[in-house]
């Protein structure tokens, strides 16, 4: 074979091998369509969309059995409102004075830390609350049982702080300078400019790290799992046990459910809800974030 | 625009002076939220664990009769072996992808649908992949007969793969992005083909900047305990996994199983201590993907 031929086929070789490496991610979210998807089926039809919408009570795996998703969707919406209520005005808040107030130096002494913060696992979290937060809180509230939704929601709230505060700064450092220029040299004080300008304007891309954040609560797993508990009920008060569908999932596997078995389908039924519910979520964030623009 | 509204206190002069102030303190404040959490987290853990933390515990098994006993050395060799066999994967595949989407694709439709999806499985819950992993695994263990290939490390690494790609292939095409466009061009003006520009040239000089996403994704894998533990990974396990297809535990679910228990000193102490542990090996992988990045920063200018 000549120099050339052989030149231009490695050439071809690379192209296709690193095309099947691309082609590794369609198949993921393919694989987790089809099996979220056809696994719930046989759930559905057995149970039927009327229970899983309609019933009020999440019993599969004791009698009587009741297929309702709402106590697992409460669990998971107070853990990820909780959670939001502590990590937005404190990430929002940081990320003002990340990128408005602190000098060069104090932002690369800060970053790290929030880095750090942001990559501590999340069973550690879950340590961290039923150790530490859960005794803290009993000695206001002595009633309040060792697994409750509000330590859950504290410590998923520290978690997603550092990204609140980054994601939000990137959007705050994406206004341009000539706008912030020209509310003080209208006589602005710099919170009026802060507040009036930079962060109206880089509204969009705020929402969408909110919304980014609320959505990693909504599937965060390990520390809710430790944290709040493993008690399905449609509850408002955040002194209680609750069930987040992905501890759900979570307890089901570590049952050791026989494949195959309507315990097992659950499983993937309650999977198929989080994973819709993320990515409206996701979806919406990144329509938010292409629409940003910033004109002078 | 109009910065006023008559009669509140923040128009007249001292008004806004003392709300500027105040605003600022509360700002900063926020700040200060993250590094008290972070010094009483690490203050906590080291007064609980510090006590267990021996060369005895990292080598021994994790006893429930003799508590005092009890160690980790099966979970830190599962995540060690795990750690090993994420890597063999994730290299090739999450640098492949980054090399045909900067280098090789067309800016069609179809490129484009690779990107956004890899931006998208990037925000699908890690206890998702789990559910993939069982089904995709259940399928194989009837089809192949071994019962337990679902519970096998292989499983595990083929998961917690998918689940850390999405960042990979980020973190390795902004790498392959940083790369100036006149050592492409001089490659190229010198008679290499695409490739031998790719290989010769492009990769060299990314290979700091991919290596760091590299370390990313691996620190996101060593903490993950929730596909683990949907996929069956076992809870409790006094021998250490000897290869791919074994049994395994790894520290995060050590952790969560001792932390689960009525026991004081298995709940408080003996998963303080693991924390520990874990806590020091990701610094090493941050302080490595640090120390990296400014290497490829000085390399690149």
């Amino acid at each position: 074979m000549s120099y050339r031929r052989s030149r231009a086929r490695r050439e071809w070789i690379a192209r296709a091998l690193t095309f099947a490496c691309a082609l590794v991610s369609i198949a993921t979210t393919a694989g987790i369509v089809v099996v979220l998807v056809t696994e719930s089926y046989h759930f559905f039809a057995k149970v039927g969309f009327g229970r899983f919408f309609g019933e009020t009570t999440w019993s599969p795996l004791t009698e009587p059995r009741h297929y309702g998703i709402w106590p697992l969707a409460a669990g998971t919406a107070m853990i990820a409102i909780g959670a939001g209520l502590i990590a937005i005005p404190t990430g929002l808040l940081a990320a003002v004075f990340l990128s408005e107030y602190a000098s060069e130096r104090v932002r690369n002494a800060v970053k790290p830390v929030l880095e750090l913060l942001a990559g501590i696992p999340t069973i550690v979290y879950g340590f961290f609350a039923v150790a530490y937060v859960t005794p803290i809180l009993q000695r206001v509230i002595p009633s309040l049982p060792i697994y409750n939704a509000l330590s859950g929601a504290i410590v998923v709230g520290i978690m997603i702080f550092p990204m609140v505060a980054s994601l939000t700064e990137d959007s705050l450092r994406a206004v341009p300078k000539v706008q912030r220029e020209s509310g003080i040299a209208l006589g602005a004080t710099k919170n009026e400019v802060i507040r009036k300008v930079v962060l109206t304007s880089a509204r969009s891309g705020i929402i969408s790290a909110f919304i980014l954040a609320i959505s990693r609560a909504v599937g965060e797993t390990m520390a809710v799992t430790l944290a709040a508990g493993n008690r399905p009920q449609l509850t408002w008060n955040p002194a209680n046990e609750i069930q987040t569908m992905s501890a759900y999932i979570v307890m089901v596997a570590k049952g050791d459910v026989p494949h195959g078995s309507l315990e097992y389908y659950t499983v993937f039924a309650v999977g198929l809800a989080l994973f819709a519910i993320t990515l409206v979520m996701n979806l919406l964030a990144a329509r938010l974030v292409r629409r940003r623009s910033y004109g002078v | 625009m109009a910065f006023s509204a008559a009669g509140s206190p923040k128009t007249t002069a001292r008004g806004r002076l003392v709300f500027e102030t105040s605003f600022r303190i509360v700002c900063t404040a926020a700040v200060l939220f993250g590094f008290v959490v972070l010094c009483f987290l690490a203050q906590q853990l080291i007064k609980d664990g510090w006590g267990s933390l021996s060369f005895k515990f990292l080598e021994s098994p994790p006893s429930s009769n003799y508590p005092e006993r009890a160690g980790i050395y099966p979970a830190l060799m599962g995540t060690i072996w795990l750690m090993g066999l994420i890597l063999i994967l994730t290299v090739p595949l999450g640098i492949g992808s980054a090399i045909y989407l900067e280098e090789f694709a067309p800016r069609n439709g179809f490129t484009r649908i690779i990107q956004l999806n890899i931006t998208n499985l990037a925000g699908v819950p890690s206890i998702v992949y789990g559910l993939l992993g069982v089904a995709a695994f259940g399928f194989a263990a009837e089809a192949t007969g071994s019962q337990d290939l679902r519970k096998s490390l292989l499983a595990g690494a083929v998961t917690m793969s998918l689940m850390i790609l999405p960042l990979v292939i980020t973190a390795s095409q902004e790498a392959l992005k940083a790369v100036p466009r006149y050592h492409r061009e001089g490659s190229l003006a010198l008679g290499a083909t695409r490739w031998e520009m790719i290989s010769r040239i492009v990769i060299p000089s990314a290979i700091p900047g991919m290596m760091t996403g590299i370390i990313l994704g691996l620190s996101r894998a060593i903490g993950e305990a929730a596909p683990l533990i949907t996929l069956g990974a076992v809870t409790y396990l006094t021998f250490s996994p000897r290869g791919p297809l074994d049994l395994y535990s790894v520290l995060p679910i050590q952790i969560f199983d001792w932390a689960q228990r009525p026991e004081q000193i298995f709940q408080r102490e003996k998963s303080a201590a693991a924390i520990i542990v874990l806590m020091g090996v990701l610094l090493l992988f941050n302080a490595a993907a640090i120390f990296l990045r400014s290497a490829a920063r000085k390399r690149l200018h």
